[in-house]
């Protein structure tokens, strides 16, 4: 891949250029210690930006994958699917490692024998502007080697102190460096040395580690542990985990009416399997009736399940979960204690 | 553009009742094409939408070999299917599929085959019945051991009772108790119906079988068994033990599973069972399978 280098100063121009071609996401700050990505408009301009934020509320996934969309509208003469508008080019800068893992892993999810055009077509007309980050308390990328990426975005920025190395990914990388290729500059053996310095630094910065070469054959044999039932009782099943998690991709699919009681929509929504009826069928019988059950079953399918189907855990070790989780349960934490004898 | 999650137009051309809360549905794509494109393998399921109620997952119970109409053996349970009660002939629903593995019909070929049903696990099981009689040479002996709670609840009576007097398949029915006093069958659990017939999976040991009576064939060749089961979870349970003291290798009992499902497609997660997916991995799961699942009745 080729690199080049961005002085700091040069940041913000570069960023502004690339509105010549699309609507640019940012990452800014929210409330007192959370981060969203938004538009750049006249509301949220580019000083809003914050390059050193740890994680955004919602991962990438709200991009492609709707909290609710509709899927078809019925009629009693058949079913229409609505266009989806796919005019406008999204550029979302500023996306982390574990990020673009996550949507890598949702690739891997909606595509096969049955593709999930919804996700794809959306796909299509995003482009994702990598950047590097250092660790806080809640990471543990590092541990799910997903602290690095080698594809999945078409430019991906390292920091370096005086600017940040420019990877390019794809074609429509080059393209949008290409829009103000004089900004940009040539890298130079101290640039590499001074990248080959961030990231052994970053290495050094992680707080927790999690073993996960073992933990699937752990957790089979730890399947009746008592850790499982203490967990239960303290998750609220509230279902913040999925909703904020960058690979939890389960959904409900439900119909509306309209009010000539002919004529509808096909919707469908995010859903968790940490809510009661996940596994209840028909005539009421749930094959995960306890809160335990339902609690080991999603970290389960995290770091066994899914990889067992599709070769690598699911979880890309963001930390939103142990974040934002009410009742402050940390799954880091929790896999160590069922590793240790 | 093909979206896998948009159903196609069907029509219920008939509606058999089965018992109260059981019906047959008769179904025909209303588009010509599609009729013709629609193949299934037994064992495999559709999404049927009721338009503004919703979708639900239903084994298909007709077999391939009969094609043009699909049926679907259903029982009112939830609110899909209580929204389809509601309709009448000439109705629209929606059809997608067929989904999921079905019977491993390449392995049996060439096989004896036991198809061992319980209550309303007959349904998917007819779709294998119907199948393996109208390809008779396909396979070796063929033994049907069905139980219902009473002769009421018996499906498909009729074309069931007419099989006890065919010499091609030994057809077992039982209740577990008779109501009505008219019963002419068997009365007992569907496990007692494995005393009636010689039954070892490996057939290896049968010479002196052989002799008693037509329809006591499972004969000495060099076929093996296969056993497809369908019930309730306590029937399973009762069904299993039996065919593993029978000498069945655990991969070559058949089971259906039935889980809450969203998409059909391995993408909503509501199926999920350890490493697999109810959709697309099954429903037809061999015990070996099952086993090596955590949570699955």
């Amino acid at each position: 891949m080729k690199f080049l280098k961005l002085p700091t100063n040069n940041l913000h121009e570069f960023i502004l250029n690339l509105k010549k071609i699309g609507e640019v996401h940012i990452p800014i700050k929210k409330g007192e210690k959370s981060f969203v990505f938004r538009k750049m408009n006249e509301l949220c301009d580019i000083r809003k930006i914050q390059l050193d934020y740890h994680r955004t509320i919602l991962p990438l996934k709200k991009y492609f994958y709707h909290p609710t969309e509709t899927m078809f509208e019925f009629s009693m003469t058949g079913f229409v699917q609505p266009e989806q508008s796919l005019e406008v080019h999204d550029i979302i800068f500023g996306v982390h490692a574990c990020d673009i893992h996550g949507v890598l892993t949702l690739d891997i999810v909606f595509s096969g024998k049955y593709r999930d055009d919804y996700y794809f077509n959306r796909k299509k007309n995003v482009s994702i502007i990598g950047l590097s980050c250092m660790p806080d308390e809640f990471c543990f990328c590092n541990s799910m080697a997903t602290d690095y990426v080698e594809t999945g975005f078409d430019l991906f920025l390292s920091e370096i102190p005086d600017g940040y190395l420019v990877r390019i990914g794809t074609s429509k990388g080059d393209d949008m460096l290409n829009l103000s290729r004089e900004l940009f500059g040539e890298i130079t053996h101290k640039d590499i040395d001074a990248h080959k310095e961030y990231s052994l630094a970053r290495k050094k910065a992680f707080k927790r580690s999690l073993d996960i070469r073992n933990l699937p054959e752990i957790m089979d044999l730890e399947y009746e542990s008592n850790l499982w039932d203490e967990l239960g009782n303290r998750c609220t099943s509230c279902g913040t985990c999925s909703m904020v998690c960058p690979t939890c991709y389960c959904y409900r699919i439900f119909d509306t009416i309209n009010m000539d009681m002919e004529s509808g929509m096909r919707r469908r929504q995010w859903d968790c399997c940490l809510f009661r009826d996940h596994a209840m069928v028909a005539g009421g019988h749930n094959f995960r009736q306890s809160r335990s059950d339902r609690f080991k079953h999603r970290w389960l399918h995290k770091q066994q399940s899914f990889a067992g189907v599709f070769g690598r855990p699911s979880c890309v070790g963001c930390g939103r979960c142990i974040e934002d989780c009410p009742a402050k349960i940390n799954i880091v934490t929790e896999s160590n204690k069922i590793q240790r004898v | 553009m093909c979206n896998p999650y948009m159903p196609y137009l069907a029509k219920i051309i008939r509606i058999i009742p089965q018992m109260d809360d059981v019906r047959l549905f008769q179904i025909r794509f209303e588009d010509e094409k599609i009729r013709d494109e629609f193949k299934h393998r037994p064992g495999q399921f559709v999404m049927v939408s009721v338009l503004g109620t919703g979708e639900a997952p239903i084994s298909i119970s007709s077999s391939p070999t009969r094609s043009g109409i699909i049926e679907l053996c259903i029982r009112k349970a939830g609110k899909v299917t209580d929204a389809l009660f509601r309709l009448k002939e000439n109705d629209a629903i929606g059809l997608r599929g067929p989904y999921g593995n079905g019977y491993f019909l390449e392995r049996i070929k060439g096989n004896n085959l036991l198809i061992v049903a319980g209550g309303i696990g007959m349904a998917p099981l007819r779709s294998l019945l119907w199948y393996s009689l109208d390809n008779r040479d396909d396979f070796h002996d063929i033994i049907l051991m069905y139980g219902t709670k009473t002769p009421n609840e018996m499906l498909f009576k009729d074309e069931l009772f007419s099989l006890l007097y065919r010499n091609d398949i030994r057809c077992l029915l039982t209740v577990d108790r008779d109501d009505t006093g008219t019963w002419k069958a068997n009365v007992g659990v569907v496990t007692k119906l494995f005393d009636l017939v010689g039954l070892d999976a490996n057939t290896q040991r049968h010479e002196g079988r052989e002799t008693q009576g037509k329809n006591n064939s499972f004969v000495n060749t060099s076929a093996t068994t296969y056993a497809a089961i369908c019930g309730p979870p306590i029937m399973y349970q009762f069904v299993l033990q039996k065919l593993i003291e029978c000498g069945f290798p655990k991969d070559r009992i058949m089971m259906s599973l039935e889980r809450r499902m969203q998409c059909g497609i391995g993408k909503c997660l509501h199926c999920s069972v350890g490493y697999k997916y109810t959709c697309t991995d099954g429903p037809i799961f061999t015990y070996w399978d099952v086993m090596n699942m955590q949570e699955v009745v």
